[in-house]
């Protein structure tokens, strides 16, 4: 199709068709540049840091077309980095369509959408190829009029000169036969039309009439349609299998056994699960068939009182406990979580043995769909084609390839017929990678002023590799699981001695990255023992932040705007706030929850979110992420529990995995504060903030600490 | 023996296992993928359809219970996507990953035509059997309301 052209530091891409195609490879030294450090990410250096890529394809009548390299999962990266595209190339913004980029790392790097990292790695090299294309439209106008290029501005996809006014797609072949500048400078922000205003989404049309094709609406011809069994136990196996019933019901094709169970293929999706309840299946339960959730929590605390694998010291903590006046001392658990995105987890593919594999996947890590598609057919990873499809949710669940995986071995088991593999809402929440457990043993102290002096966590919790091929990754020799500690490790309050510690307390239970990772305990776990340690010493909670952040401007100035949002300290009558501030994904939170209790039940009425996440892209978008995490975190802490018996997962569906309905929500209201910094990340912003401002505001209320979710375990809801 | 049904308007009719819910009917047989998956056991909403009128979840309703009656779909609530409720959505922008928004929409659409003027107690009591895991309901909330005002200006005009 092209040539590639080397560049100074980039390659851009040229076609033969009609029209100007810019394509750019950033090199990653300069994408690290951009972003900020997130603590070890916790893989083991496995894959490589994303390296973002832009495409547009600007056609002679006019229509433009911008390749989007990154997955939509409801975050709104198709409208935001088109608007990047469209802000420096200044076209008209009616006449963008969009459609998802082919996975290719050749052209791309790699391409996957987790840790809120979108905006982040996207903000300068997308902006540069809008610039660039614009620079070459011009030129190729100021050529064509033989005036100087000085003598020409753009105006909303049109080249505006003394001659007249010619449209981008009049010169856009001519561009394209262009050298590629260099160094194109980008519009201050004070130029910019698009960036910062609440453009309309671009995927609500298509979402609002079931038009969006979503990975489980994938329906290439001749397709079959594939449920799996799976050993309830984590870690059992297939033992023996009779598939002769099975075989028997009307519509089922073939039974064929995987790496992880039996799957049944049928007709139709509810002939593959009548065809799996009528399976005969022998499980060899492996070495967690008696493990309990009791038993984790045991592990836990037995592990608490091991020395641990140091994640943050200051000062002698030890020296300054057994020196304070005035010591407190708290536990904190939290259980296992399930991701439970709306769509569940399902992935469409077709293998021509030796040839080819193409597969349709909702997925937050495509080149990584792409990897294990190649890694499982044994076919050089070019041969294998990725359609990106609309997630239906993702949360960090479609971070794992484990369902595409399954569906390639299952396509295997048919060559040349596309299959669509399918997992219940059963399999899904018992299936899960899920947010570990985990448990804290909190010391600290107050001086004779009142002022914390000493503040010490020592963590016990499953690695986030727990259970997958990639845990050796997280943590080890001595270094605690990066990810494991964050928002802990992380620590930003002025208390002179502080010691984070964490062990390994891995417990048979699959574990991976859930929206916000460690920070979703960590935070409750920080935040909570922080207002302890202000009650200890008789100090306002946010009075107390303030005087322990004064040296983190970022994070005081969304507490001050949080607090004066919320009216902090002059809740109407029978309201009670409590506080939370959190920093990660390079942005700034902070949050006041307002409750109501009646008869020992707790009601959050309002919920009050400030951020800083640097420069705003789209202002609407940025407040949907935020209220999107304030009700994700809400259903963690009402409500959230993955318990464990038999080695098996207790919850199946949404009647016993209860999570936040309408009726439940509270007025939440966002201060999302655009500055001049680094861009931040957006998409799991809010959530950490909302278990330790909904606890910390029951304390005020009813002088009880709760150190362990869901507060349906306090009978609290 | 074919099972006969009015889908959007149309006559159609399927010759499928009766138990066979209509969830799958819809989405395997005839390929109308507007009508989403969630969890097989009404409680989420997702499969959210209206027959006769009365927005009814899928996937639990096994094909011979539609046999002759109205089945209305997302992809049929309006022929060029101006029903109401779709014009607040798309005026507010409700949507974030936008799975369950086919079920939301036809609970809301059937909230409208029961009780033009609802309250926000009237849209929790009978949107609660929606769930939204990015958490779109503030913006539900408004947009229902929005549609009823643009029912009502239609209604005038």
């Amino acid at each position: 199709m092209s040539t590639a052209t080397l560049l100074s530091r980039r390659s851009f891409l040229r076609t033969g068709a009609a029209g100007l195609v810019l394509s750019v490879t950033w090199p990653e030294g300069l994408i690290r540049a951009a972003q900020p450090a997130r603590p070890q990410y916790g893989r083991g250096g496995g894959e490589s840091e994303p390296r973002p890529n832009a495409y547009l394809h600007i056609a002679p009548d006019d229509s433009i077309t911008f390749e989007i390299v990154k997955g939509e999962m409801g975050q709104g990266t198709v409208t935001s980095l088109s608007m990047l595209l469209a802000e420096e190339l200044d076209c008209d913004w009616q006449k963008i369509r969009t459609q998802f980029a082919p996975v290719d790392p050749s052209l791309y790097g790699n391409q996957g959408v987790y840790g809120s990292s979108s905006i982040r790695s996207t903000w300068t090299p997308l902006r540069t190829v809008g610039a660039t294309a614009r620079a070459m439209l011009l030129e190729a106008a100021a050529r064509k009029w033989a005036v100087d290029k000085s003598q020409l501005r753009t105006e909303n996809g049109s080249i505006v000169g003394p001659p007249g006014k010619i449209s981008y797609g009049s010169v856009a072949e001519a561009a394209a036969a262009l050298p590629i500048p260099s160094g194109v400078p980008l519009k201050n922000p004070q130029q910019f039309m698009l960036i910062g205003k609440p453009v309309k989404r671009l995927d609500t049309h298509d979402k609002i009439c079931g038009r969006a094709q979503f990975g489980i609406d994938a329906r290439p011809d001749g397709l079959v349609y594939a449920v799996v069994a799976r050993c309830p136990v984590f870690g059992g196996k297939v033992a023996s299998f009779d598939a002769t019933k099975t075989k028997a019901v009307p519509g089922v094709k073939n039974v064929v056994q995987i790496s992880t169970g039996v799957a049944v293929i049928a007709d139709n999706t509810w002939n593959a699960i009548q065809g799996r309840k009528a399976l005969e299946i022998k499980w060899d339960e492996g070495p967690n068939a008696a493990q309990t959730s009791a038993k984790i929590s045991q592990l836990f605390a037995e592990r608490a009182q091991q020395p641990g694998l140091v994640g943050k010291s200051n000062g002698n903590a030890q020296q300054e406990l057994s020196a304070t006046s005035k010591k407190i001392e708290a536990v904190y658990e939290v259980p296992y979580l399930a991701h439970s995105t709306m769509e569940p987890l399902n992935c469409t593919a077709v293998v021509h043995p030796n040839v080819s594999c193409e597969i349709w996947a909702s997925t937050q890590m495509q080149t990584g769909s792409r990897a294990i598609a190649a890694q499982t057919t044994g076919l050089p990873p070019e041969k294998v084609q990725v359609n990106t499809m609309y997630m239906g949710g993702g949360f960090g669940r479609r971070g794992g390839v484990d369902y595409v995986r399954e569906t390639v071995e299952i396509a295997q088991a048919v060559p040349g017929t596309p299959v669509k593999l399918t997992w219940t809402r059963e399999d899904d929440m018992q299936h899960d990678t899920y947010r570990p457990a985990a448990y804290v043993k909190f010391s600290g102290g107050v001086g004779a002023d009142g002022w914390p002096t000493v503040f010490v966590a020592n963590m016990a919790c499953p690695s986030f590799g727990n259970g997958t091929a990639e845990d050796s990754g997280f943590g080890g020799g001595d270094h605690p699981d990066g990810v494991a500690v964050e928002g802990l490790s992380t620590f930003e309050y002025d208390i002179p001695n502080v010691l984070v510690d964490w062990r390994r307390a891995n417990a048979g239970i699959p574990t991976s990255y859930w929206r916000s990772v460690g920070y979703s305990q960590n935070t409750f776990f920080c935040e909570c023992f922080v207002d302890e340690l202000a009650a200890a010493g008789g100090k306002d909670p946010v009075e107390l932040r303030r005087r322990l952040l004064a040296n983190s401007p970022r994070l005081l100035a969304v507490l001050n705007e949080a607090a004066a949002k919320a009216n902090w300290g002059k809740a109407p009558a029978g309201r009670f706030q409590g506080v939370a501030v959190c920093n990660h994904i390079g942005s700034y939170f902070a949050a006041v929850a307002e409750i109501s209790m009646e008869k020992g039940k707790v009601r959050v009425e309002r919920v009050v979110c400030a951020s800083d996440s640097g420069p705003i892209v789209n202002p609407s978008i940025v407040r949907q992420q935020l209220e999107s995490g304030v009700v994700y975190g809400l259903s963690a802490t009402l409500t959230g529990a993955i318990t464990i018996d038999r080695g098996r997962v207790v919850q199946n569906n949404f009647n016993d995995y209860q999570v936040l309905r309408i009726n439940d929500m509270p007025e939440i209201e966002i201060v999302a504060v655009a500055t001049d910094n680094q861009p931040g990340g957006i998409g799991e912003a809010s959530v950490p903030l909302v278990a330790p401002a909904v606890c910390n505001a029951i304390f005020a209320a009813t002088g009880k600490r709760v150190r362990r979710l869901p507060l349906t375990l306090e009978g609290l809801v | 023996m074919a099972i006969k049904f009015m889908l959007n308007g149309k006559e159609q009719d399927v010759d499928v296992n009766p138990q066979m819910p209509l969830l799958w009917v819809l989405r395997d047989t005839l390929g109308m993928t507007g009508t989403k998956f969630g969890c097989g056991m009404a409680l989420c909403g997702a499969c959210t359809v209206h027959v006769d009128g009365i927005a009814s979840r899928s996937c639990l309703l096994p094909i011979s219970a539609v046999a002759g009656k109205q089945i209305t779909t997302i992809e049929g609530l309006s022929p060029d996507v101006t029903h109401p409720v779709q014009l607040a959505w798309l005026e507010l922008d409700v949507p974030q990953c936008g799975y369950c928004q086919s079920g939301q929409i036809m609970s809301a659409a059937n909230l409208l035509a029961r009780n033009p003027n609802p309250t926000d107690a009237d849209i929790d009591e009978l949107m609660m059997g929606n769930i939204c895991r990015c958490g779109t309901y503030q913006d539900i909330r408004r947009a229902i309301h929005r549609a009823a005002e643009i029912k009502a200006q239609g209604a005038k005009a």
